[in-house]
């Protein structure tokens, strides 16, 4: 694989899981040399933990928009 | 005697008539199923669970009575001097000659103008299409940004923040406040939603509100917030009012929730449900690596079994059992030839040992010479009164020549 991995860090939480479906899809598959699965596997660990660590520190965020956003976001949208 | 021409009429008892009156009330139409609209008054709530006041207005008063079956149902907060409409019939209580309104369900004044406004409104909308089951868009199942259309100060943004926190904390929400009644409100609201939308980035929108009657929801009704929802490109879950109101939004919306917190929900997956998600993928991936391994593994056995039939090491094995019995076979080999040559070469030392010249002397031979080292072998080579030497095998004799 010659993709550029990101660092676990920075991916959100679907974008985690959704690598960590591509690992696991990619380990089922075809027979890959062991040092190649065992990175794969590491790399999805590190996902999983990333992934469990955001489930557990997330609070929500909340922003309100002020009403001159909320003016300045206009666009007639006729129906 | 002469009667009066106007004879009096046989003289019906009070029962008789009232009874009269009340078969002549419970025949009319109109008297069985009316709707009336009115005051509250001289309100009386007595433990029994029936209800009894006055609906009055400047010209009239009319008795009215709630049975406690529907009083139990009513979605009204009786008081004395709310104007409301009521739904009954009107019948004769026999025992005091009154007759009155016994009424079946009441509604604050105006709604049913209200309702039939929604009707109307109802069905224009719906001929343009506006509330088709083909228009729904799927709500995402992973939202990233949440936008809510409320009240910044009501009760329903807290609601669903509470829910939004506890199911879900990953996502953002981004909130357009607006006013969720009076004049202002439909302009606001149909604003906010053209906000969240031209923002960019919004998955799913939350519009809703507290309960109330259809007349604190009307602006939920008004044309022009059922239009921004309907021409809403990012997916709209409608929580307004309690489960039993209906608006127009509602019918507009991709979604219908029964209430705010209800919207929160459908918008979010379980924070729990995440989790086990999350297990079940850790899971899986420890089993790819196991399957892997033993794959590995056995494939590993067998190409053992197979190299070690081809093994060099086991030609070396093979290679140096037959080196050791070369060696074995040269060890012996070269033994003998050693000890023919040991043997020879002793025989050579004894012959060469018995032609050992100065062993002759041993035999009674002599070695005479002259006084220069030369050995005598001949009379030609000494004079008479020479000396000479006579070498025999243990010393020399010195001696002269006598006589040749």
């Amino acid at each position: 694989m010659s993709e550029d991995l990101k660092p676990v860090e920075s991916l959100s939480y679907e974008q985690a899981l959704a690598e960590m479906e591509t690992i696991i899809q990619q380990m089922e598959g075809e027979p890959l040399a062991l040092e190649q699965s065992l990175a794969l596997f590491e790399r999805g660990q590190a996902l999983a933990k990333h992934c469990a660590d955001l489930l557990a520190q997330a609070e929500l965020k909340v922003r309100q928009l002020t009403g001159q956003e909320i003016a300045g976001l206009q666009e007639e949208k006729p129906f | 005697m002469a009667q009066p021409l106007l004879l009096p009429q046989l003289a019906i008892s009070v029962s008789e008539i009232t009874h009269y009156l009340r078969q002549l009330l419970e025949s009319d139409e109109v008297l069985q199923d009316v709707w009336v609209t009115g005051e509250i008054s001289n309100l009386s709530r007595p433990v029994s669970g029936h209800v009894y006041f006055s609906m009055k207005d400047e010209g009239a008063a009319l008795r009215c009575v709630i049975w406690k079956s529907n009083a139990l149902r009513l979605r009204v907060a009786l008081q004395n001097g709310i104007a409301v409409e009521a739904h009954g019939y009107i019948s004769l209580y026999e025992r005091d000659g009154q007759y009155q309104l016994y009424i079946d369900t009441l509604r604050p004044a105006g709604e049913g103008y209200l309702y039939q406004e929604f009707l109307r409104l109802k069905a224009r909308l719906e001929a343009e299409g506006l509330f088709a089951a083909e228009r729904k868009r799927p709500i995402p199942a992973r939202p990233r940004r949440i936008g809510i259309v409320t009240s910044a100060t009501g009760a329903a943004l807290q609601d669903m923040l509470n829910t939004l926190g506890r199911r879900y904390p990953l996502v953002e929400v981004i909130l357009a406040p607006a006013a969720v009644q009076g004049t202002e409100a439909p302009p606001e609201l149909a604003a906010a939603i053209r906000a969240l939308n031209k923002l960019g980035g919004v998955d799913v929108i939350l519009i809703g509100r507290g309960g109330g009657s259809l007349e604190d929801l009307w602006a939920f009704n008004d044309e022009r917030v059922v239009r921004a929802v309907a021409g809403s490109s990012v997916p709209v879950i409608a929580g307004i009012g309690h489960e039993t109101d209906f608006t127009l939004t509602d019918f507009a919306a991709d979604l219908r929730a029964p209430t705010p917190t209800g919207a929160a929900v459908q918008a979010t997956p379980d924070i729990a449900d995440l989790k086990q998600e999350l297990l079940a993928t850790e899971s899986r991936l420890a089993a790819a690596l196991q399957e892997i391994l033993s794959y590995d593994r056995s494939a590993l056995e067998n190409l053992d079994h197979s190299l070690q039939r081809v093994s060099p090491l086991l030609r070396i094995q093979n290679d140096s059992q037959r080196l050791d019995e070369l060696a074995l076979r040269l060890e012996r080999g070269l033994g003998h030839e050693i000890r023919l040559r040991q043997a020879r070469l002793a025989g050579n030392e004894d012959r060469l040992r018995s032609l050992n010249p100065l062993a002759v002397l041993k035999r009674g031979f002599a070695v005479v010479r002259r006084q220069d080292g030369a050995v005598v072998i001949s009379i030609g080579q000494v004079q008479i009164g020479q000396d000479l030497s006579i070498h025999v095998s243990d010393g020399e004799i010195e001696t002269k020549v006598i006589r040749i």
